[in-house]
């Protein structure tokens, strides 16, 4: 008996003594890990944005070193500003997006309010549908549609993207919206139901009002989906006038053989504002959204 | 009472009478009407285009006549175009294996700091995925570029020789992996820090208590508890890796000679580019039953999980 | 004006799953009438089918002489408190309970009037202006009855609206519903498991097994005058005791013969009501407070039977004793200055006036 335990006392006092050290390695390998990545993860959008500061002369000058401003100056954000054709991409996407989005949060909310809350024939079936639509990539799609929109004589125009960029949108939100729908309490549409409320007030004066944050969730989703989409706008537009933010600047803004690098960067940086801006502010939303999609599920 | 009740019955249940049925019949009526746009949506811009490319894909190339199978046996036969599924394949795993990998321990190492650091830590490391594909690409181009690299510079540092990043075919898959794996580690990252935020903290000390090492509890605590999560997350970044566009084009646009090409790609250059619409549709269908089996046994799995945790 | 009628009432579900079998009560108007018995006896079912939450499979329900039974929960002049309360957590405390009103279009300052009054009631004015998730739990409990209030329905709906308080605040709510109740006197169906709140709150308790009505009477008659074995158990805490027994005739007088040689005497006055069960096996059963400790100068109900209790829960104002007789677990309250221990024998007396027969095959009272 004694000869047992002896050494197992020995063992925890072992490893309460390195607890305490073993704790301490973890932690700061955990933040050397982050600093590591933290430092790649941030590095490409830090070099854009010194890149955005220098003139030609200092990009093209290889005296130096690459990751450090010497002149830094502004003119490449004012070129920009000032042009003509990069205003349109902007208008262009704003324009896009914001009808995309209010289509999107209207069909979304609408159906994940009926599939999840009043239950009929062939629902289960469609909010798998939802689903599964969700898993189908654009890539799969921009032949068919190419030759759908074109039929529809709406190839060149932004308004033919706000036809299509749903697709991106709406399976995603919808599905999210179920789940955010289906966190609510049974009870909350019964009371409602006997307060007289029917399923128009109900969706409007209950479910969208503590639905609220997965609402906010599903726009912001909608929003950095419908302002990000390349291929489509890729695939549809060639008309510089029509061009959304992303397509425009990585085509128009590349011209020649010698890039106008540090211009190219900024216009870059630009057209990423709005969704990182968004971020920024609605980092919880965003990061609820995100996760909503596997977690909810 | 009775008589009241009989003389009640045809003043006013007699109008509503049924009226239970016919609210029950009405709501899912409305409901109908209220999942009309979203069926609208997924019918005609998903499921018709998705059927209009298989007919799309079985003409010629001036879509005047059925060809059967005519452009996938082209395609099969073309040394390019096996290049193409060699490369989405090599791509896809190679990137969704390194992003799951990084993922995870990002998400692990965020897990053990001080819960009041790890918001902003979190808000950092999530940038890469909250730029635009397309745009944050257009950077890593830059920093690839032959003559101005701003990587080879600090390589030169470092006393490393220059790597020519986009201009070798092998390196130029790397690259895009790269670029890859730094836009979509983040979420993975996100996927795993909320399943580890929620493991219940009373089972780790549970397992604590019954002798579990720091490994062992990883090994049979966290991760089956986070395997659905890791199975969908794996799922999503399978497919969009699979189908993934905006890098390869901004990137290397398939080049070094048609060698990067991956589905997406190789089927805008065919179809949109070189306007063989048929053809190019053909190559988007190949990803089709790839991308259905992997959904199919995932989902699968996820389902019976579910079905046994219930 | 406000009876609650239900004539043979059942609810199945799909695949035959009878929840309610046929259930037939009349409440009258200012009634308060509680529906209980164990989870899925289909208590709460009867109840969601008079708010019009479920559809009646069968049979017929009238409110105030309407038949309801297509008449959709809104039209139904109904309200209704749930057991989560189901406050909408986005509106505040007066929201909440102008809710229903605002819905039918009431006047502005008609509305205000029955809210605050409503809040007069309950204490809940300096609330008005509260989130619900800034409301404690009784709190939160007071809002679910001022927006049943202020409805001024023909029906109150309660669905076991305490079983989310903690012990103390339940028994403090329960004086509160009653005291409202006395106030707005509307007729009250109100579903609990607990057996306490159906005797303390009830005008007349009904107890639900199995989906069918075991027994309906005021909480006295239930208590005293059990009808089954069902609800001789459920109602009273801690339960009846059961100890299987045999009837004997005995001279003109009637005994029980419990094993190990105990027996014990029918008191004259039941021997008529219980002659014709003679000479069969019955099941014996008394409230552990009619089996007290045996009190020298106690000697109007002479029955004593000397049992080893098995473990000794002292309560402060009794003392309750757990004994194993003849496979039976049986307990028993004693004086609190009984000396009482695990292993001691003890002299019980059995109080038979307030004793019950009951048959074992068909689970009735005798």
């Amino acid at each position: 008996m004694s000869t047992t335990t002896a050494p197992a006392e020995q063992g925890i006092y072992h490893t309460a003594g390195s607890l305490r050290s073993e704790r301490r390695w973890a932690l700061w390998s955990a933040y050397i890990s982050l600093v590591v990545a933290a430092i790649i993860m941030l590095a490409p959008p830090v070099y854009m944005l010194l890149t955005s500061l220098k003139t030609s002369a200092e990009v093209a000058d290889q005296s130096g070193s690459p990751w450090w401003v010497r002149n830094p100056t502004l003119e490449n954000y004012w070129a920009l500003l000032g042009n003509r054709m990069f205003i349109d991409f902007f208008l262009n996407s704003a324009k896009v997006t914001i009808a995309v989005v209010a289509l999107t949060m209207v069909i979304s909310v609408l159906a994940a309010f009926a599939l999840g809350r009043m239950r009929f024939w062939g629902s289960q079936a469609l909010a798998t549908g939802v689903f599964l639509t969700y898993l189908v990539p654009d890539t799969l799609l921009f032949i068919p549609l190419y030759q759908i929109v074109g039929g529809l004589g709406l190839l060149d125009n932004a308004w033919g993207l706000v036809l299509v960029y749903p697709t991106l949108t709406v399976p995603f939100c919808t599905w999210i919206m179920i789940g955010y729908f289906a966190s609510i309490p049974k009870e909350l549409d019964e009371a409602a139901l006997i307060d007289g409320a029917n399923w128009m007030q109900m969706l409007w004066k209950i479910f969208i009002p503590v639905a609220l944050p997965g609402i906010i969730a599903a726009t912001i989703f909608a929003f950095t989906v419908s302002w990000a989409a390349f291929v489509y706008p890729t695939a549809f537009i060639t008309t510089p006038s029509e061009m959304p933010m992303t397509i425009g600047v990585v085509s128009q803004l590349i011209r020649g053989d010698t890039f106008a690098w540090g211009q190219l960067m900024a216009g870059a940086l630009l057209a990423a504002l709005p969704p990182v801006v968004i971020y920024a502010f609605l980092m919880d939303y965003y990061i609820a959204g995100l996760t909503a999609g596997a977690t909810k599920g | 009472m009775a008589d009241g009740a009989s003389l009640a019955i045809p003043s006013t249940a007699a109008p509503a009478s049924g009226s239970l049925k016919r609210f029950a019949r009405r709501r899912s009526t409305i409901a109908l009407i209220m999942t009309l746009p979203l069926i609208a949506v997924i019918g005609g811009l998903v499921v018709w285009p998705a059927g209009y490319a298989i007919h799309l894909a079985t003409l010629n190339r001036r879509m005047t006549s059925f060809i059967g199978l005519g452009n996938f046996e082209i395609l099969l036969e073309s040394e390019t175009f096996r290049m193409v599924i060699f490369q989405s394949v090599f791509f896809a795993i190679t990137a969704v294996i390194l992003k799951a990998a990084i993922g995870f321990w990002l998400a692990h190492m965020l897990h053990h700091i001080p819960a009041n650091g790890q918001r902003k830590w979190r808000g950092m490391l999530l940038v890469p995925w909250v730029i635009p594909p397309a745009l944050s690409t257009l950077g890593w181009w830059w920093m690839f570029e032959p003559t101005y690299s701003s990587i080879n510079w600090l390589l030169n540092v470092f006393a490393i020789p220059s790597v020519p990043w986009l201009g070798e075919p092998w390196w130029a898959r790397i690259s895009v992996i790269i670029v890859n794996v730094w836009y979509g580690a983040p979420f993975f990252m996100i996927m795993y820090l909320a399943a580890l935020k929620s493991v219940p903290e009373q089972l780790y000390e549970a397992a604590a208590i019954d002798g579990a090492t720091s490994w062992q509890r990883l090994r049979y605590v966290t991760l089956p508890m986070m395997r659905n999560i890791i199975s969908i997350t794996v799922l999503f970044s399978l497919i969009v890796t699979f189908a993934n566009y905006d890098i390869v084009r901004v990137l290397t646009n398939g080049g070094p000679r048609d060698l990067t090409h991956v589905f997406a790609s190789y089927a805008f250059q065919v179809g949109i580019l070189a306007g063989n619409i048929p053809r190019g549709a053909a190559v988007s269908l190949f990803m089709f039953p790839i991308l259905a089996v992997i959904a199919f046994f995932v989902l699968r799995g996820v389902n019976r999980r579910n079905r046994e945790e219930a | 004006m406000a009876q609650v009628s239900l004539r043979k009432i059942v609810k199945a579900y799909e695949g035959g799953v009878q929840a309610v079998k046929g259930i037939d009560l009349e409440i009258s108007d200012h009634e308060f009438v509680v529906l209980v018995g164990p989870s899925g006896c289909g208590k709460s079912t009867t109840l969601r089918m008079i708010a019009g939450l479920e559809e009646i499979t069968d049979g017929e329900i009238a409110i105030g002489g309407t038949v309801v039974n297509d008449i959709p929960p809104r039209d139904r002049d109904i309200a209704m408190v749930f057991q989560n309360y189901a406050l909408y957590p986005h509106m505040s405390v007066y929201e909440n309970m102008a809710f229903g009103l605002t819905l039918r279009k009431f006047p502005k300052a008609e509305i205000d009037k029955r809210v605050k009054e409503a809040a007069r009631i309950l204490d809940i004015m300096p609330l008005l202006e509260r989130k619900p998730k800034a409301l404690s739990g009784g709190q939160r409990q007071r809002v679910a009855m001022g927006r049943a209030i202020v409805r001024d329905p023909k029906v109150f709906l309660f669905d076991e609206p305490l079983s989310n308080l903690d012990a103390k605040l339940r028994v403090q709510m329960r004086t509160e519903i009653k005291k409202v109740h006395q106030t707005v006197n509307t007729t009250t169906v109100y579903v609990t498991h607990d057996q306490v709140e159906a005797m303390t709150l009830a005008d007349r308790v009904v107890v639900m097994n199995h989906g069918v009505i075991e027994q309906v009477g005021p909480p006295q008659v239930l208590y005293h005058s059990p009808a089954t074995k069902f609800v001789a158990g459920f109602i009273g805490s801690p339960a009846m005791n059961f100890i299987p027994a045999r009837l004997e005739q005995a001279s003109g007088a009637l005994r029980l013969h419990l094993t190990q040689g105990i027996s014990l005497d029918i008191p004259a006055a039941r021997t008529e009501r219980y002659r014709q069960h003679a000479g069969k096996d019955v099941l014996f059963g008394i409230r552990p407070e009619h089996l007290t400790d045996d009190k020298p100068t106690d000697k109007t109900n002479p029955a004593p039977l000397t049992l080893t209790p098995e473990v000794i829960e002292p309560m402060g104002m009794e003392t309750l004793a757990h004994f194993k007789l003849d496979g039976a677990e049986i307990s028993a309250r004693l004086d609190p200055a009984t000396p009482a221990a695990v292993g001691a024998p003890l002299r019980l007396i059995a109080h038979m006036d307030q004793m019950h027969l009951i048959d074992p095959t068909t689970d009735k009272v005798l």
